[in-house]
């Protein structure tokens, strides 16, 4: 097989997000940020987010970590700013099932738009982890109570 | 053909399959060995015919099962030259060991302001169980520094070793730099303090003859599955006036003398630190791993990795954009390799080499203090065993300028 298979994982996409993150930073002003770290590698992201009128107004990542897990958190942020917050957590729920290989209704799909293409990950069990980081750490801070609206 | 050591290679089964249509090259051994049909008909044999508890009852299958469990004992002793096989205990794993050795004797000896010396190095195993007695004790945990090219700074340990000292604890050899630390030295140099020995020898006793008393440690920690042997089995060694004057780690069944209703006396050595039923077919198994390391000789397994080292490492540094931690001399590297490509996680470095049927290990190695003084996050790491060929060699060499191509051609 070589390196073929790698060609389903490392998309374009993936490979421009993981060089050019989207969102990179933290915000001054956040509802609530939270850091995780992978403790198989070590590597640790850092999820601000910025809630309005029960609304991500913004989110940002940052830290250090493989392609999957950079590529992920930067295409979560493209899909998730302006979401409602409820919306977003039923996104970040299809998305843990998208990369544990379970499948999902095709509206969610489109409405995950480019992050669909992480869900190869699937087929690379011991890189789910990677791309499950950040959008753990949002949907733990969408979870906390103590972040609320920000007007 | 190429079958390893004294074609060794045919003796483990696992090792001939194809992992994602390539053939296995298992390069993870520092994680854990693969074991030969010899140890796994071990382990067969004492479940079909000789299982039973040991040390108790009268009957003949329990006679048969404590003999071949105290028969492996004695292969141990002779394993790492111990005098005696009262010093040699078993435990579940290294871990188990260093937190015996800490929690107990570390917590008899260490007292408030008294410092423990351990390294740079040291995988977590060997960093954590001090921490808490440092804590417990009021104690202070102090580091050997390592050398631009990673290895011991014996300078450093000079300064850090001091009449203070009461515990130092260094890996006979690193799980990541590749380094052989000069325990004979140390041990020296913590006698002459006033200080306990302690080596950790979860990466050395699998590759080069140990002998705990030319060493002259005063506890000797290693593991079974690094070494052919199953998971769950460990050993520890102390030398026996230091085990009969540490207390037991754990209590109940098969360690006692006698219970009274309020107190109770332990056996003798070397029973007095194993607690409840043991681990015994891997016991068995452990003296089953040494009779066929035995066969193949320690001397040898060391020279022919040493061959593989010199035959892989010198190709990797001429990799532009590799970067490997450690000696860069293969004469001073063991067959452990940790090495970073530039501007490539380890993880996405470790998936294209598992695509190509390469299984090494990539992440902080449990020695995450050591990456913070490398100044990396993680590093990839191949680790040789005498099964590997140097066609593995040829593989690994081959698999990383692939996944160094691909990346490139990918993000270009």
């Amino acid at each position: 097989m070589g390196l073929a298979k790698l060609n389903q994982l490392y998309r374009e996409v993936i490979l421009d997000h993981a060089q050019n993150p989207r969102h990179h930073g933290d915000l001054t002003k956040a509802s609530g940020t939270l850091t995780l770290r992978n403790p198989t590698c070590g590597d640790v992201i850092n999820v601000s987010v910025l809630i309005r009128d029960n609304q991500i107004a913004d989110v940002t990542f940052s830290g250090t970590g493989c392609t999957i897990s950079q590529a992920s958190a930067s295409l979560m942020t493209t899909v998730l700013i302006h979401q409602p917050v409820d919306q977003a957590r039923q996104l970040i729920l299809a998305f843990s099932h998208l990369i544990t290989g379970q499948p999902i209704s095709e509206q969610l799909e489109e409405q995950l738009g480019d992050a669909v293409l992480v869900g190869s990950v699937a087929e690379f069990p011991t890189r789910i982890k990677c791309a499950a980081l950040a959008w753990h750490a949002l949907d733990n801070l969408l979870a906390q109570k103590g972040v609320g609206n920000h007007d | 053909m190429d079958r390893g050591l004294n074609n060794s290679r045919d003796d483990f089964p696992i090792l001939d399959q194809q992992v994602n249509d390539e053939p296995l090259v298992y390069l993870d051994n520092a994680a854990t060995t693969q074991k030969p049909m010899q140890v796994l008909n071990a382990i067969m044999h004492y479940y079909e015919t000789d299982n039973a508890n040991v040390h108790r009852g009268v009957h003949t299958l329990a006679e048969r099962a404590t003999e071949s469990y105290e028969a492996a004992r004695d292969k141990v002793a002779e394993f790492i030259n111990a005098a005696s096989r009262k010093s040699i205990i078993y435990t579940r794993s290294t871990t188990e060991s260093l937190n015996w050795i800490a929690a107990s004797f570390g917590n008899q000896v260490v007292r408030e302001g008294d410092e423990i010396v351990i390294s740079q190095l040291e995988h977590h195993s060997n960093i954590v169980p001090w921490q808490q007695v440092a804590q417990k004790q009021h104690a202070v945990l102090k580091y050997i520094d390592l050398t631009p090219d990673g290895q011991l700074d014996m300078d450093s340990a000079r300064k850090q070793i001091t009449d203070k000292t009461k515990i130092v604890s260094i890996a006979h050899a690193a799980n990541v730099v590749g380094v052989v630390n000069p325990i004979k030295q140390l041990a020296r140099l913590a006698h002459q303090h006033g200080a306990y020995m302690i080596a950790d020898g979860a990466q050395a006793a699998p590759h080069m003859k140990v002998d705990v008393q030319d060493l002259d440690v005063d506890f000797y920690a290693f593991s079974g599955h690094k070494l052919l042997a199953p998971t769950g089995i460990g050993v520890l060694y102390g030398k026996e006036e230091l085990l009969n004057a540490m207390a037991p780690a754990q209590f109940g069944g098969e360690m006692i003398d006698f219970v009274h209703h309020q107190t109770a006396s332990w056996k003798q050595l070397p029973w007095k630190f194993e607690a409840g039923t043991p681990n015994i077919s891997g016991a068995i198994a452990l003296g089953s791993a040494i009779d066929y390391l035995n066969q193949l000789g320690m001397a040898n397994i060391q020279a022919y990795e040493h061959e593989l080292v010199a035959a892989t490492l010198p190709r990797l540094l001429k990799i532009e954009g590799l970067t490997v931690y450690g000696p860069h001399d293969p004469n001073q590297h063991t067959g452990v390799i940790a090495f970073n490509l530039d501007g490539l996680h380890p993880h996405d470095l470790a998936t294209g080499l598992d695509m190509e049927g390469i299984a090494v290990r990539a992440g902080h190695h449990c020695a995450q203090p050591l990456m913070t003084y490398l100044n990396v996050n993680a590093t990839a790491r191949a680790s040789f065993y005498f099964y590997n060929t140097f066609e593995d060699a040829d593989r690994l060499v081959s698999g990383i300028q692939a996944v160094k191509e691909f990346f490139a051609d990918g993000i270009s």
